[in-house]
């Protein structure tokens, strides 16, 4: 199966109540499987006549309780960014997947990691983060959805699932199944004790993210922060791959991660010990084990499609403990295992003679 | 054991497709398969490549510098992508449209596919009889298995199914030409 299918058929078998889009390349597959499998499913599908259309859908569906989503690609996941902060700011729950191609502007439609700053810094206004989730392979686009509403449910926030039109295009075996990995602990998605579901014999609701008594606001944001700080602290997941006897790591998410684990293999088939961190979640990122291990390798290398974005975070959490570098290319240009294992060896300063 | 291939050609030639029938049918045969398309504006008649991976190990990347086979389909594709097959490797190409060149330590087996899938009356299968030629030169599938793949694609146009096994056949059975 297709990456954008498998995201579409997972979150579906999530419990995916509602889907609203509206069309950019490269992730036309979603919305058009969701356009024949969420009617056979007798929930609710629209295709949207904008991308700010399509953010507000999603939160009129989120104030019902109703487990909602939209998808898009860079240039209409700008466009959605006043949605996301409205949804932050009502702690509304929802599901966000961008399926990166070029930028800035209108770009291409190749594949890209260059929306990095715009997914886990904010994107929109105000003081808010975004559960962010970087898949690496089919099975993961498919897994992702279901953590990806536990998420969103758990803490009531938008979750953005953070891939590419590689990811999206490419086809590898999947297994259809409830997946365990990475999720934590089973979530009640019941929303009637917070949900508009009709007043009838309880006190009104309202959501809203206008605030403007005396300290209200200030207290909001305060509490915002809090729950950002208890995700920061529980949510963070990550996978590493040889890095106990690395003197070299590299760090990267996403199809960049795939390069970089076969990259490994090649350079400690050469003699070079190498080793792979993998955020599966860029926020909350995995400061602490950065923070932890940097002073174990001699050289960190941040591999991105991108002019080089989540090489700040690493540096942020490595704090000159080690020196960090980055490579990447950005615009349509992909890295390869050849590419890079050749960058790796040359910031060693390891002068090969062959 | 790990296979690395590239398929390329025109748009409309059925690269993907040729890419997605060998996976398919390796994942079938309890292998680890990637597949990588291009997707670009291909579809309106540019070239179209795509990367298949085939291994007995979990695939690291999808994303590959060099091949251990390349089926080309024409002229442009075997320039681009020929040099960058590894020593010892393959590369199959469609003889009705690709002119081959001499290239040391690698297997170079044409086939006239375009032809061939003239005579059985649709140039459009020529994807099919490469996929025959494919299978017997590397052995990465076992006949019967893409007989099935190709059932089962064509389900919903049950007129094509006859017409595309047999381009298979007649791939897998054509004699070859080898340089």
């Amino acid at each position: 199966m297709a990456g954008n299918h498998a995201l579409a058929e997972g979150a579906i078998q999530a419990g995916c109540d509602a889907y609203f889009g509206y069309p950019i390349t490269p992730q036309n597959e979603i919305p058009e499987y969701m356009a024949a499998r969420m009617p056979e499913e007798g929930r609710v599908f629209v295709q949207s006549e904008s991308e700010l259309a399509a953010i507000s859908m999603v939160m009129g569906a989120a104030v019902t309780g109703k487990r909602a989503m939209t998808t898009s690609s860079s240039p209409g996941i700008s466009l959605m960014q006043e949605g996301i902060s409205y949804l932050c700011g009502c702690e509304l729950p929802a599901v966000i997947a961008n399926v990166v191609r070029g930028g800035p502007g209108l770009g291409n439609i190749a594949a890209a990691q260059s929306d990095y700053f715009q997914a886990v810094k904010g994107g929109g206004h105000g003081d808010y983060h975004l559960f962010v989730l970087a898949p690496a392979s089919v099975q993961e686009m498919f897994d992702f959805a279901f953590w990806a509403f536990d998420l969103a449910f758990k803490y009531r926030n938008p979750v953005m699932i953070l891939t590419d039109g590689l990811i999206g295009q490419m086809m590898e075996p999947l297994t259809i199944r409830e997946p365990s990995w990475p999720r934590a602990t089973p979530v009640s998605f019941d929303a009637r004790d917070w949900a508009l579901t009709g007043a009838a014999g309880r006190p009104p609701r309202s959501f809203k993210s206008l605030f403007l008594g005396d300290g209200v606001l200030e207290a909001h944001n305060a509490k915002l922060q809090a729950k950002y700080a208890r995700a920061a602290a529980t949510e963070v997941r990550y996978e590493t791959v040889a890095t106990e006897d690395a003197q070299l790591l590299l760090v990267a998410y996403g199809i960049m991660a795939r390069v970089c684990r076969e990259t490994v293999d090649r350079l400690r088939a050469r003699g070079i010990k190498a080793g792979l961190l993998r955020p599966l979640t860029l926020w909350p990122f995995p400061t602490a084990w950065l923070a932890a291990h940097a002073a174990q390798f001699a050289h960190i290398l941040v591999v991105e499609l991108s002019c080089g974005q989540m090489v700040e975070d690493v540096q942020l959490a490595v704090q000159a403990r080690t020196p960090v570098s980055f490579y990447g290319r950005a615009g349509g240009g992909i890295v390869t295992c050849q590419e890079l294992t050749a960058v790796a060896i040359e910031r060693l300063g390891i002068k090969e003679t062959s | 054991m790990k296979v690395e291939f590239v398929f390329a050609g025109f748009g409309g030639q059925g690269i993907l497709l040729m890419g997605r029938v060998i996976a398919q049918a390796a994942m079938e045969e309890g292998r680890y398969v990637t597949f990588l398309p291009s997707y670009g504006p291909e579809m309106r008649g540019g070239t179209a490549n795509a990367c298949v991976v085939v291994s007995d190990q979990p695939v690291a990347s999808p994303i590959i510098d060099h091949s251990d086979v390349l089926v080309a389909m024409n002229q442009p594709s075997y320039e681009k992508f020929g040099p960058l097959v590894r020593g010892g490797g393959l590369i199959i190409y469609d003889s009705s449209l690709v002119q081959a060149r001499e290239r040391a330590q690698v297997r170079q087996v044409g086939g006239a596919f375009t032809e061939i899938a003239g005579q059985l009356g649709n140039t459009l299968v020529c994807s099919m009889v490469a996929i025959g030629r494919v299978i017997r030169e590397t052995g990465i599938a076992r006949l019967e298995t893409v007989r099935l793949q190709v059932q089962a694609l064509t389900a919903k146009r049950p007129e094509l199914t006859a017409l595309n096994l047999e381009a298979v056949e007649r791939g897998y059975n054509e004699q070859e030409v080898q340089r």
